[in-house]
């Protein structure tokens, strides 16, 4: 059997599946105050009767690490920055502790300008009088070489809590999210392993000996000893909870639109021959990009309880939520109101959605009717709008090779899946006016815990093979290894594949669910000189794609009741 | 450096599959590194700069500027129609103000080309910013526009095609032709006898550093900016004048090209030549990206950067005073200098070229009349042989041209029989007609 829990802003969800069966299901209200309390309370409701022995899984979604950065409850964090040339210091420092070194790497990986021990000793002085316990440090091109952040590591040595490095945080190329990242995860380290401690603690006296994993931002899970290093990583989850759900739902294999429309905001995504697909480079969250892998979705204030405004002899819609419908006492009139009074759902109070709706009626001078019928009209409208704003700027992303403009994959949904309370009214009306079909899976309202329950282990490592140095770095691994002048394309492959797939076994990928594929493959001539070929730049990266644990999301699979 | 930030649009097309030949400066690997400093710098992410999917170019597009033979297709590859595609985007996103100024970061390449076209002379095969300012005015109307070329090769191809152009200013400052390839752009090349003045070149001596190429921008090209006025400024962006560059002699460096860009402020930048891809392109494009947005690029160094080793002489210096102060008397006097000409009193003026295409290894000769006219341009005509066998003659009325000019062209494109030509073309900017017979 398998747990799964997705711990949400408003609701503590979990189910307990019994291979594809939802054996039992439980919902607590989530007290943002502790966290744990929520996650032992809806996990008791669930384990009632049943043998910790018989437990495979369990998969947690929390928002442990996103609220510490929403709510800026997070560690200071002493940052030291090797940057080199380029943009001013002053637009890279993050928070009041950042210190610029002189040492710097250029973008072959070769280091221009050396460590200054000096000048790190000094650092670390300054952050011990501080009483800075956590640290982030983080260079140019860290990732084609890691060694000159390891050395300003060795240099602070063990004398802090915590050190992070911008090289482990992720291949891509991208120093200013480097530097946000890298912050955002020593500054939540302490938060987060205090959590995971604190669930290990919980899950032995339940005596569950199975492994336990969390949910990352781009759908997929971690071990979560492992993830302990990497606190960013579970940051956001909850959208990826909710698109996981939808597929373990739907076992879709198609170019798709995935909607989940809460009560304030719809979240939008997008998959492509059944996969879903990511941020190009990374997540933005608290207003730092970084370059935190997550799936790619687009949220919009525009949900069930979203107020109806006015302006200019018009309605508006969202983004603000006054509180519930009017409907369940709440103050202003919303969608919701507006599908009582079409009769499109019988929930609440439907007097009390009538007033409201009268309100709007009599602002714009028309039928009671009419009114429900423009409120309702313009909130699928402009979620389909934003649906379509999404559609055409992922369709219109820049490619660098004449064979990609020339070919130019377009997605083109062909299904429009729908979650969330008013999925039912509402799938009707958008299908007809995005003229593609819909569907609301069953059970959708579990969807998020049925997603993390079921979400396989994902992971990425990105090569760069430089047989004119003779160098290849992996950063994510921190490998920065000779090669050989005769490494060629295939060695490149062999040796990314390998690192893929044991960093997935290590992070507690079981050996069915190693889906891995290329999804970045580049090899250039280096020449020198008079046309001297010197050697070789083989790019490569590869990941395991997010998807279900084998068993799952193939034709009649779909998770019962 | 201007303190106020812009809107920069960024048209990135580093043609990672398409390459002359494997060994060629114009390959795969040119703008490897430059990606590589541009996305680890994060400039895509400033709200400032916006990043554009380059369009295609058509082949009406081509043919509004160029005499292809024996066609567009024949002379382009695919690469070809995305980087002039990526040119005409940078100018959309200019024109519709989506965007305050662009930049072109395209290969391959295009100044070389000249208006006809039998096949790739110094690594390129059509023009691409002609091709952009031509459409510019085929979707816009009447542009009066400038073109400064910074390649450090003198931009032979943007030359031939505005020679007889009155509304386009080029300006080529370049490594003396007695020193580098093409061997041309002394400062004697003004401009045809319709559009005196309207082409001016400079050519600087070796090892000239940031102080020649900002001296002759202050006291040169901006002043005769100011005069000309134009409607908008675009760069040529070359950036083969970089100290570190393979196959030229210059001294400039990446502050120097991001100064430049800065005091310049062109409207629409396009990429040019520049093959240090390790140790110069990445800083330069980061510094001129930067100060096209109007952001701090005073922390764009190369790593190498030496001052004091790249510095002019003071020979040097005073040359190129002498050289921009004696080119500003010629600009000044370009009224005079055309009343000289026409008092010999001819209707129409000749000239024979012979053209080198290195790249192809194709030689042309050409015979060029145009018609001496005070209305527009004037029309032109031209009988090209190559040694690819092809003979073909066009007739051009140029853009804004006058009613005498364009009746004329048309009757000879009606009475003109093929006889020893393969073809023979018809080009009308204004009406955007091309026909070949």
């Amino acid at each position: 059997m398998i747990i799964g829990i997705d711990v949400g802003g408003t609701h503590t969800d979990a189910v307990l599946l019994d291979t594809l069966r939802i054996k039992k299901r439980a919902k607590v209200l989530t007290d943002q105050k502790n966290l744990i309390e929520s996650l032992t309370a809806v996990t008791e409701k669930i384990f009632i009767g049943e043998d910790p022995g018989d437990i495979e899984r369990v998969v947690l979604s929390t928002t442990i690490s996103t609220n510490a950065i929403v709510q800026g409850k997070t560690d200071r964090v002493g940052m030291i920055l090797a940057g080199g040339p380029g943009l001013p210091p002053e637009m890279l420092r993050i928070g009041k502790d950042t210190h610029f070194i002189s040492g710097y790497v250029n973008h072959r990986g070769i280091r221009v300008a050396g460590t200054d021990s000096g000048e790190v000793a000094d650092i670390a002085g300054i952050f011990e009088r501080e009483n800075i316990g956590h640290v982030g440090i983080v260079g140019k091109f860290s990732t084609r070489n890691p060694g000159l952040e390891t050395e300003i590591g060795d240099i602070m040595g063990g004398r802090f809590r915590h050190v992070s490095f911008g090289h482990l945080m992720s291949g891509n190329l991208n120093f200013p999210r480097r530097i946000a990242t890298t912050y955002l995860n020593a500054a939540t380290w302490e938060t987060y392993s205090t959590f995971v401690k604190n669930v290990m603690d919980y899950v032995g006296r339940m005596r569950i000996t199975a492994p336990v994993y969390i949910l990352k931002a781009d759908g997929g899970t971690s071990g979560i000893n492992q993830s302990v290093g990497y606190p960013v990583g579970s940051i956001l989850s909850g959208p990826a909870a909710s698109i996981m759900g939808i597929l373990s739902l739907t076992h879709s294999r198609e170019d798709a639109i995935a909607l989940d429309i809460g009560g304030t905001t719809t979240d939008i995504a997008i998959f492509a021959d059944g996969v879903p697909l990511l941020e190009p480079l990374g997540m933005t969250i608290g207003g730092h990009k970084t370059l935190i892998r997550g799936l790619l979705t687009r949220s919009i204030g525009v949900g069930g309880d979203s107020r109806v405004g006015y302006e200019d002899g018009r309605i508006t819609i969202g983004p603000e939520r006054d509180g519930p419908a009017a409907a369940f006492g709440g103050p202003s009139p919303t969608p919701t109101d507006a599908m009582i009074l079409l009769g499109l759902t019988d929930i609440g109070d439907r007097e009390k959605a009538l007033k409201a709706i009268q309100e709007v009626a009599g602002y714009l001078n028309r039928s009671l009717d009419e009114a429900a019928q423009e409120v309702f009209g313009l909130t699928c409208r402009k979620i389909i709008s934003a649906v379509r704003e999404m559609l055409g700027e992922v369709n219109d992303k820049p490619v660098y090779t004449v064979h990609e403009i020339l070919k130019g994959k377009k997605i083109t949904p062909t299904i429009v899946y729908i979650v969330g309370g008013p999925a039912g009214p509402m799938a009707p009306y958008i299908e007809k006016m995005m003229d593609v079909p819909s569907c609301v899976p069953e059970h959708s309202e579990v969807a998020n815990a049925i997603g993390a329950a079921l979400a396989r282990t994902t992971t990425e490592v990105t090569l760069l093979a430089d047989t004119e140095k003779g160098e290849a770095t992996i950063a994510e691994e921190g490998i920065q290894t000779a090669i050989p002048r005769g490494f060629g394309h295939q060695d490149a492959m062999e040796m990314c594949m390998k690192t893929l797939r044991n960093r997935a076994l290590k992070m507690g990928a079981s050996e069915d669910d190693l889906d891995m594929e290329i999804i970045e493959d580049q090899v250039f001539n280096m020449v020198r000189g008079m046309g001297y070929a010197t050697g070789k730049n083989i790019r490569i990266k590869a990941q395991v794609k997010p998807g279900l644990i084998a068993g799952f999301g193939q034709e009649g699979s779909d998770v019962r009741q | 450096m201007s303190d106020s930030k812009k809107r920069t649009g960024l048209i990135f097309f580093p043609a990672f599959d398409w390459a002359i030949s494997p060994t060629h400066p114009e390959r795969e690997e040119r703008l490897l590194y430059t990606q590589d400093q541009v996305f680890e710098e994060g400039l895509l992410d400033l709200d400032n700069i916006i990043e554009f999917k380059p369009g295609l170019a058509t082949t009406e597009d081509i043919n509004r500027i160029h005499i292809c033979v024996p066609d567009a297709h024949s002379v382009i590859t695919q690469s070809h129609l995305i980087s002039a595609g990526g040119a005409i985007t940078a100018a959309e996103k200019v024109m519709q103000k989506e965007v305050d100024n662009a930049f072109a970061l395209v290969r391959p390449p295009g100044h070389h080309a000249m208006r006809i076209v039998h096949g790739a002379r110094g690594f390129c095969n059509i023009n691409i910013e002609a091709i952009m300012v031509e459409y510019i005015r085929h979707k816009y109307g009447h542009k009066r526009i400038a073109i400064v070329d910074t390649d450090c090769h003198h931009g032979d191809g943007s030359q031939d095609i505005f020679w007889h152009d009155p509304d386009t200013l080029f300006i080529s400052i370049h490594q003396d032709g007695r020193t580098l390839y093409p061997g041309s752009g002394f400062s004697d090349e003004f401009g045809g006898p319709n559009a005196l003045g309207y082409t001016i070149n400079v050519p600087l001596p070796p090892n000239t550093s940031d102080e020649g190429f900002l001296f002759t921008l202050d006291n040169l090209i901006l002043p005769i900016l100011d005069e000309f006025k134009p409607d908008l400024i675009i760069n040529s962006a070359g950036q083969d004048n970089h100290y570190s560059d393979p196959i030229t002699n210059m001294s400039f460096s990446a502050q120097g090209y991001a100064l430049l860009n800065d005091r310049l402020s062109p409207d629409i930048a396009v990429l040019e030549g520049g093959y240090s891809i390790e140790s110069a392109l990445p800083y330069v494009n980061v510094g001129i990206i930067l100060a096209m947005a109007g952001i701090d690029y005073s922390h764009v160094t190369e790593p190498d950067y030496d001052p004091e080793a790249t510095k002019q002489t003071p020979q040097t210096s005073r040359y190129i005073e002498q050289q921009v102060a004696a080119i500003y008397d010629l600009w000044k006097g370009r009224t005079s200098r055309r009343a000289d000409l026409l008092l010999k009193g001819k209707e129409y003026l000749h000239r024979d070229r012979s053209i080198f295409y290195d790249t192809d290894m194709i030689s042309e000769h050409q015979a060029e009349t145009v018609r001496i006219c005070d209305e527009c341009g004037g029309l032109i005509t031209i009988a090209s042989e190559a040694s690819t066998g092809n003979r073909i003659f066009a007739i051009i009325v140029p853009g804004r041209g006058c009613p005498a000019c364009r009746k004329r062209g048309e009757d000879i494109f009606g009475s003109t029989g093929k006889g020893l030509y393969d073809y023979i073309y018809f080009q009308d900017r204004d009406r955007d007609i091309f026909l070949v017979k």
